[in-house]
């Protein structure tokens, strides 16, 4: 192994978050996580970075331009992309937050969030075969039966297969009701499938023994709608009559489809069925497909908020690294032309800039994390009303932690495009590449505008609103926090008049639902999660400064803290502010959008 | 079968290093840890043997550190080593290649052995010196740079890496093998691995445990060092300018012609 200097997630930063923030340390003390500790959590993420840092991080650019290509049926990837898949399988990490019963290694989710951090960091779409993988196997594990647990999901688990989730149709994007897919059942107890799966990643390559699709289709007959839909495993290879996978399943790729950016992983659009022999094994009960899907949404959309975080983090390493050493330009209002240029860092705009970025990025890691450990909390609190306050507290935040970090980290990825000029815009930095890759994270797993709608349409108001109102004490516990710390008192203030303006509009928007309809008071729903989003943000930046006071007590000149402290409150003078007049347009309950003739558009 | 596999703890390769004046010494206090990349091959060769013959084979880690480098010492074990000795004792500190190689060779007689493998160099003193150094207080025939080995029964054949191509050797059992780059890839300490190796031994031994009867450390140091100094540095380079690719080429091959160097 040859040592690496792989930054592209801060270390001590990603520890931070860990340990100080969310109290890894503390899992342990549960039962489910007994046989763990802190030294085996701090060796699981020294490997992590090992293995990201020198199998996934140097074939990132090759990745890119060596897009999989499609011949009589076999999708080809860069032969490197086998061997770093290879070696993250070996070292076990398919297996890290599954129940040993399984196979699995039965760590804490923030372990399991900790190393697809790591490994997107260094490279984003060769990360997304496995986190499919377990993103599928995740839902194997709660609803397939404990024989197909054994011959599909443990398989999974080791690393032999990969699976796919396959919900898109061309006319079923994001409203999943329109899913077409016919599942009719055979003799044996299987099913035939028939239809056109779009848009599905990682459905069709040479990386693993087989493929394991989970599909949402139809049985003849079903309910309109989405309480019509099953869940189904529908295999690359399906089971001969004793029981091996060696029969080629009828599932066609139609084409590949070419993208933007995430340029790594296959994206197919799939035929299935083309010689009706497509078979299929349901999943669970017929018609609780999109249930079973729901249950596994907040973690699958937890995992799109931590990809988009890695994508903008890694591009912010790359410009601040750059910034510091590209020479350029003398100080504002130096006269002597013969002066020596200074490196770009020097220059304010470029440090706004970078602290833009920084906290876009660490703040995106702030919730990301702070969900995680919620999903531990839901899963294995001992005590149940904790349990069910983090599910609670879970359905509101993941709209935010979905979208928040992907739709900033947009931003940010610009900026770091920004940061190092023509150089930026040309495929020989880095930063061109992550800026494509990140622009799929505001689409996928439910685009903006339907997680706006899940948000003030839904999350707010669900079970009379408890998740939110306990969102609102959660941030309230904070302000009470931060105010006994003489620094952040103007920080807390703030937030406290945020958190209660949110408060009042949206109890406005949720009158208006009643009173002027659904279309009128959602109009602006992406705004309101936009709005939410940087208030929830800011308060990750407040925790984030306090608790960096906190440990910087024995160690004041620690730039680690300090840089906690600065973008706190760079986050409060130039982020926060923003969510006043996009509450004030709220509470307007504007009606621009809704009452335009679309001829006017 | 019995293996051993010597495993320096050094400073972070990747860390600034710092001689401290007063003792000439390096200062390996308050720079992180890693095992020595170079071991890490040595290690895979021993695993790869065990896999290979099987039975009641074992690898044993074995170090001269101080006792704070344990958990170090823990990821060769997560890399799927049996367990580890580690010679540690303040009185160890400050020994030379001599010292070294007598210590652990004393602790490697007491534990038995048929196999000893090494790096073949450290990363932070770099002499390359110590597995010669430990064959011969061992009393066995050394092998070193090897970039290949293969063990039947009691003979080993190996391929040692020389200036100009490479040596087949043979020998016999008991032997130390000193490992180069080339002969494999190392494995990452897997999950399991990592979990495992909470359960395994490592065995703490001062030095009169290890059986070391002679002195070491500065006491029994052999080697002096008289004076420190540090490379000159380089002359500027020279630089071409050229108008285009194969004029600054010819250039190029005109400078590299002068001096011989094509
Ligand atoms: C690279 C890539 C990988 C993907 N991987 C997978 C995968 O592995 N598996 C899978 O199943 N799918 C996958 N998808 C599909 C993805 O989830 C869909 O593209 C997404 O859900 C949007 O659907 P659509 O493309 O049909 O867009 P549409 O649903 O047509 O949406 C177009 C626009 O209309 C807006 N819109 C739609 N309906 C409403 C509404 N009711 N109210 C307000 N606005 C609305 C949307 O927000 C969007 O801006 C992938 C897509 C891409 C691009
Ligand atoms: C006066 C003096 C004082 C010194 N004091 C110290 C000191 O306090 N601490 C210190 O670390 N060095 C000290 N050194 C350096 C010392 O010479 C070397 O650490 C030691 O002899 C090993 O040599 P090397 O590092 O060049 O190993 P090399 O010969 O380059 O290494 C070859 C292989 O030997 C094995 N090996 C080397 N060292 C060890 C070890 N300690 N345990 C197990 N296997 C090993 C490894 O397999 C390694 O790959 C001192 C040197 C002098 C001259």
């Amino acid at each position: 192994m040859i040592a690496t200097t792989f930054d592209a997630l801060l270390r001590r930063d990603l520890d931070f978050q860990l340990y100080a923030m969310q109290g890894l340390g503390e899992l342990v003390s549960r039962e489910r996580y007994a046989e763990h500790d802190v030294e085996t959590f701090a060796s699981i993420i020294d490997t992590a970075y090992d293995v990201a840092g020198e199998r996934f991080a140097p074939i990132a650019a090759e990745l890119d331009a060596f897009e999989p290509t499609l011949r009589d049926g076999v999708v080809q990837t860069l032969p490197a992309l086998a061997g770093a898949l290879d070696a993250f399988v070996e070292a076990g990490f398919m297996a890290v937050g599954f129940d040993a019963k399984h196979g699995g290694m039965q760590l804490p989710h923030l372990m399991t969030v900790a190393t697809q951090l790591i490994f997107s960091a260094a490279n984003g779409p060769a990360a997304g075969y496995p986190f499919l993988t377990q993103g599928a196997a995740n839902l194997l594990a709660v609803f397939a039966s404990p024989e197909q647990q054994k011959t599909w999901l443990e398989p999974m688990i080791e690393g032999r297969y990969f699976g796919t989730m396959a919900l898109t149709e061309p006319q079923a994007g994001s409203s999943l009701a329109e899913v077409a897919t016919l599942a009719v059942p055979h003799a044996d107890g299987t099913y035939r499938l028939t239809g056109n799966k779009m848009w599905i990643s990682g459905s069709e390559h040479e990386l693993s023994e087989n493929i394991i699709n989970l599909v949402l289709a139809r049985l003849p007959g079903a309910p309109a709608g989405v309480k019509g839909i099953s869940l189904f495993i529908v295999p690359k290879f399906a089971l001969d009559p004793s029981g091996e996978a060696t029969i080629r399943n009828d599932v066609t790729v139609v084409g590949l489809n070419h993208k933007l950016g995430q340029r790594g992983i296959s994206n197919c659009a799939l035929s299935l069925g083309d010689r009706g022999a497509c078979i299929g094994y349901l999943v669970g009960q017929e018609h609780a497909g999109m249930r079973q899907m729901f249950h596994m949404m907040n973690e699958a959309r937890i995992g799109i908020g931590a990809w988009a975080t890695c994508t903008a983090y890694a591009a912010y390493r790359y410009a601040l690294a750059y910034a510091k050493t590209r020479p350029q330009g003398r100080r504002t209002g130096a006269k002597d032309p013969t002066a020596l240029p200074v490196p770009i860092v020097e220059h304010a705009d470029v440090r706004r800039m970078l602290l833009a970025q920084k906290a876009i990025v660490e703040g995106g890691l702030a919730i990301v994390t702070y969900c995680a450990r919620l999903v531990d909390d839901e899963h294995s609190h001992p005590d149940p009303a904790e349990r069910e306050a983090a599910h609670r507290l879970l359905e509101v935040l993941t709209p935010i932690a979905k979208t928040w970090p992907s739709e900033h980290g947009c931003e940010a990825n610009s900026l770091a495009i920004q940061v190092l000029g023509g150089y930026g815009y040309s495929p020989e930095y880095p930063v061109e590449r992550l800026f494509r890759d990140q622009r799929l994270n505001p689409i996928h797993e439910g685009t903006t505008g339907i997680q706006g709608l899940d948000l003030l349409g839904r999350k707010v108001t669900l079970g009379g609103g408890i998740g939110f109102t306990l969102l609102l004490a959660r941030m309230r516990e904070e302000i009470a926090r931060a105010r006994a710390d003489a620094t952040l008192i103007k920080e807390a203030d703030a937030l406290a008049a945020s958190v209660d303006r949110a408060e009042a509009v949206t109890a406005i928007l949720v009158g208006a639902q009643r009173e002027l309809g659904a279309e009128r008071a959602l109009a602006n729903a992406t705004i309101y999660l936009d709005a939410l989003g940087t208030i929830v943000i800011a308060w990750m930046w407040l925790a984030q400064a306090r608790v960096a006071n906190e440990r910087a007590a024995n160690a004041t000149d620690d730039a680690f803290y300090a840089g906690k402290r600065t973008t706190c409150r760079y986050f409060f003078r130039y982020e926060l502010p923003k969510a006043a007049p996009m509450f004030d347009l709220l509470a307007s309950l504007d009606d621009t959008t809704t009452a335009l003739a679309i001829a006017e558009l | 079968m019995k293996i051993l596999v010597t495993v320096k703890l050094v400073p972070d390769t990747t860390a600034d290093k710092r001689i401290d004046p007063a003792t000439k010494q390096l200062v390996r206090s308050g720079v992180e840890t890693v095992l020595n990349p170079f071991d890490e091959y040595a290690i895979e060769a021993g695993l790869q043997l065990k896999e290979k013959i099987g039975g009641d084979t074992t690898v044993t880690i074995v170090t001269m550190a101080p006792e704070s480098g344990k958990e170090i010492v823990r990821k060769a074990l997560a890399m799927g080593a049996d367990d580890a000795i580690m010679i540690s004792d303040p009185k160890a500190e400050g020994s030379d290649v001599w010292g070294t190689a007598y210590a652990l060779a004393q602790a490697i007689k007491k534990n038995g052995f048929d196999l000893v493998l090494c790096g073949t160099q450290s990363t932070d003193s770099i002499t390359g010196e110590l597995p010669g150094a430990l064959a011969e207080f061992l009393g066995v025939p050394g092998i070193t740079h090897a970039r290949k080995l293969e063990v039947e029964g009691t003979t080993v054949r190996a391929e040692r890496e020389t200036d100009n191509g490479y040596a087949k050797v043979t020998a016999d059992l008991p032997l130390l093998v000193s490992v180069t780059k080339s002969m494999n890839t190392p494995r990452y300490p897997a999950l399991k691995g990592i979990m495992g190796a909470k359960k395994k031994t490592i065995a703490i031994a001062s030095l009169a445990d290890s059986g070391v009867d002679k002195p070491v450390g500065h006491e029994g140091a052999r080697t002096e060092l008289i004076d420190l100094v540090s490379p000159p540095t380089r002359g500027k380079g020279e630089v071409f300018q050229a108008a285009d690719a194969v004029a600054g080429a010819t250039k190029i091959i005109e400078f590299l012609r002068e001096r011989k160097l094509v």
